[in-house]
């Protein structure tokens, strides 16, 4: 029962937490450019303003229209309850493993792209169909990188995996430093990130999310922008407890679970530095660039399955 | 069956299964959808994709329906296409017990390509949702489609309700397929469903389970939580009903809408190595608008087959020399023939 509620607090957290991930990377970013910026609190203040505002629906709205957010967001929710964030003591976990998971993240995108079409803009399709490009470049190279650690872990339930990580001692596997860099570069690329979308803008240099959700106002855009601050902390802490595992509980001991919670918000805010600096340094790529990108990712995916069954298995 | 070779019975067991139940759940959303295009064929009397649009007003059941449809073909939780998928992952990742490194390589990798085409599946659903269902209609009938009759709504709905019931309760589903990898090999697949009805548990409680029903029940839980956060009782539900924004531009009219060719373009180029593709768009001609065409090939029947065909058409039209039409000749190629049989025997 312990359980239960320790993993309805720690979701609970991570959704309370997320505006201030996608917060401090902005502010970083922004200091980073010479500019003063909003402060990491900013987006606390966007989502309460964007909750509290009418909204506004376009005559041709459906009633995908009107769900989307909703589903989105829950979605994203359940996806981020089954993640080991502090402890790997989940019993979420077992509900759903990484599979599971990346089902989820596909869900919300599915709902995601229908909304961005059910308006009938030529705006909201063009994401829509960028969206489900770029997701399906992604999405092979994203499970290859799960099916490596799972292999190597022999689970692909993620509290065995993290925890078999933890335990195990430091050598340095070639295939999970392959598959970790695969898995960052989707992670990048599935949390609309430069250099694939910018997140900073609207209309024209932002082309893939914020043209999906471009009909949105009120208290449904801020779900869905809710949501997508989720999305990039369920990536950052996927980052932080597979790529580097140390510091996660596991047990359920108090003076365990500070320090787990000390950790992995290290690790993220860390993660928001490495990205804002990377932001920063590099320019969007084009649209028809990004396959490379991703191609990029699936072959290291790809190489790290290969130097598992060649080197480590047998 | 290659598990099966190597004397790994219960993974045998577990992939026998996983195909089984993504063959049951074909049968079930495919049936699903070729109803739910019937209905809009037979209702729209239209069979252009690009001339539909708008249609979950007219047909709200039949979109519901289809919806469905959509999200079990692409294999996305908590429905049925995704549980026989899960499956599917979960025999692919125990290749590492083959001995042999190819197969064992190979298994994963077929998983990642089962991947793409999961995805590009969604995609493709995302399309054809999108274009149909959604957005404006792009042809008057389109726009004064009617409902289907009940009878063809009833059709869908069961069908419908099958594909969430077996997405959220596969241990049943499994348990009862379990019957036929036990008469086939003597092993079943019997701890998948044991630990307890609501956790499907292919290899081991340790290695992967999903819960379906706790899945949909915490996703659930979670809308009702975020949808009574942001609707508190005191407050009126404050949605007002406006016109599209256009950005001053003047009114937007259902062809500035993406159409289903411009949705899969993206995809189209990025694959275009692999399929022969060629796209005109041919400039008007007296007064008419330009013309568009695409045409699509496969690569492996222009280079391989038709060449093939090209070469035996050439053959055939050499052979066809010595047909004179004259009996006495046929008459005597038949005579050679067993005089050459005759020597080839003796």
């Amino acid at each position: 029962m312990t359980g239960w509620i320790f993993a309805m607090m720690q979701t609970l957290c991570v959704v309370l937490f997320a505006p201030f991930m996608a917060g401090w990377v902005k502010w970083l970013k922004c200091r980073l450019q010479n500019r003063r910026g909003p402060g990491p609190w900013q987006p606390y203040r966007d989502l309460l303003k964007l909750s509290r505002k009418e909204v506004l629906l376009a005559v041709t709205a459906s009633p995908v229209f009107r769900a989307a957010p909703y589903v989105v967001f829950s979605v994203t929710v359940v996806a981020v309850s089954v993640v080991p964030t502090v402890s790997v003591q989940l019993p979420t976990a077992a509900l759903a493993d990484v599979i599971v998971l990346v089902g989820f993240l596909a869900l919300a995108r599915f709902f995601l792209s229908l909304a961005g079409m059910d308006i009938g803009t030529a705006f909201g399709g063009m994401g829509s169909s960028r969206e489900v490009t770029i997701s399906s470049l992604a999405e092979p190279a994203l499970l290859m990188a799960f099916f490596t650690l799972s292999m190597n872990a022999s689970s692909t339930n993620l509290s065995t995996v993290i925890s078999h990580l933890v335990r195990s001692d430091f050598i340095l596997y070639p295939s999970l430093i392959f598959s970790s860099m695969g898995f960052i570069l989707v992670a990048i690329a599935e949390t609309g990130r430069i250099p694939i979308d910018n997140p900073d803008t609207h209309l024209e240099l932002t082309m893939i999310h914020e043209a999906m959700i471009l009909e949105y106002s009120g208290r449904h855009l801020a779900l869905m922008e809710w949501a997508a601050m989720l999305k990039l902390t369920l990536y950052s802490v996927l980052i932080a407890n597979l790529v580097i595992p140390w510091g996660v509980a596991l047990t359920l001991a108090p003076g365990d679970i500070l320090l787990g919670i000390l950790a992995v918000v290290c690790k993220l805010l860390a993660l928001g530095v490495l990205l804002a600096v990377a932001e920063t340094v590099q320019a969007k790529l084009r649209l028809f660039r990004a396959p490379q990108f991703l191609g990029l990712a699936f072959i290291l995916s790809l190489l790290g399955m290969m130097s598992h069954i060649i080197l480590e298995v047998g | 069956m290659i598990f099966h070779a190597t004397g790994h019975l219960e993974i045998a067991a577990l992939a026998l299964i996983a195909a089984l139940y993504h063959c049951l759940n074909h049968a079930l959303f495919k049936g699903l959808l070729f109803l739910g295009a019937g209905a809009v064929l037979q209702q729209s009397r239209q069979h252009d994709m690009e001339k539909m649009g708008g249609l979950i007003r007219r047909m709200p059941v039949t979109a519901a329906c289809f919806l469905v449809g959509c999200i079990s073909i692409s294999a996305l939780p908590p429905f049925n296409g995704f549980v026989s998928e899960w499956l599917t992952f979960q025999a692919a990742l125990q290749g590492t017990v083959l001995h042999s490194g190819i197969l064992g390589a190979m298994l994963p990798i077929a998983s990642a390509m089962l991947a793409l085409t999961g995805a590009l599946a969604a995609a493709c659903f995302v399309k054809v949702y999108g274009v149909v269902f959604l957005g404006r209609p792009r042809s008057p009938q389109v726009a004064e489609a009617q409902e289907s009759p009940f009878g063809m709504q009833f059709a869908q709905v069961m069908l419908a309700v099958c594909c969430l019931g077996f997405g959220i309760f596969p241990t049943w589903v499994v348990r009862a397929i379990n019957v036929i990898p036990e008469n086939l090999m003597g092993v079943g697949l019997t701890k998948a469903a044991n630990t307890s009805w609501l956790w499907l548990t292919p290899i081991g409680k340790q290695t992967a389970s999903y819960g379906a029903l706790s899945v949909l029940f915490g996703l659930l839980l979670s809308w009702l939580i975020v949808y009574f956060f942001l609707h508190p009782l005191r407050r009126d539900n404050r949605i007002r009903i406006a016109t599209v924004w256009d950005c001053g531009f003047g009114p937007l009219n259902s062809r500035m809408q993406y159409t289903s060719l411009a949705f899969s373009m993206p995809i189209r180029r990025i694959f275009s190595i692999l399929w022969f593709i060629s796209e005109k768009v041919e400039p008007g001609r007296q007064g008419k608008g330009p013309r568009y065409s695409l045409q699509l090939g496969d690569w492996l029947w222009l280079m391989v087959y038709v060449p093939i065909g090209k070469i035996i058409l050439k053959l055939a039209e050499r052979t066809s020399r010595i047909q004179g039409g004259n009996l006495r000749v046929y008459l005597s190629y038949s005579f050679f023939t067993l005089l050459f049989l005759l020597w080839v025997i003796v």
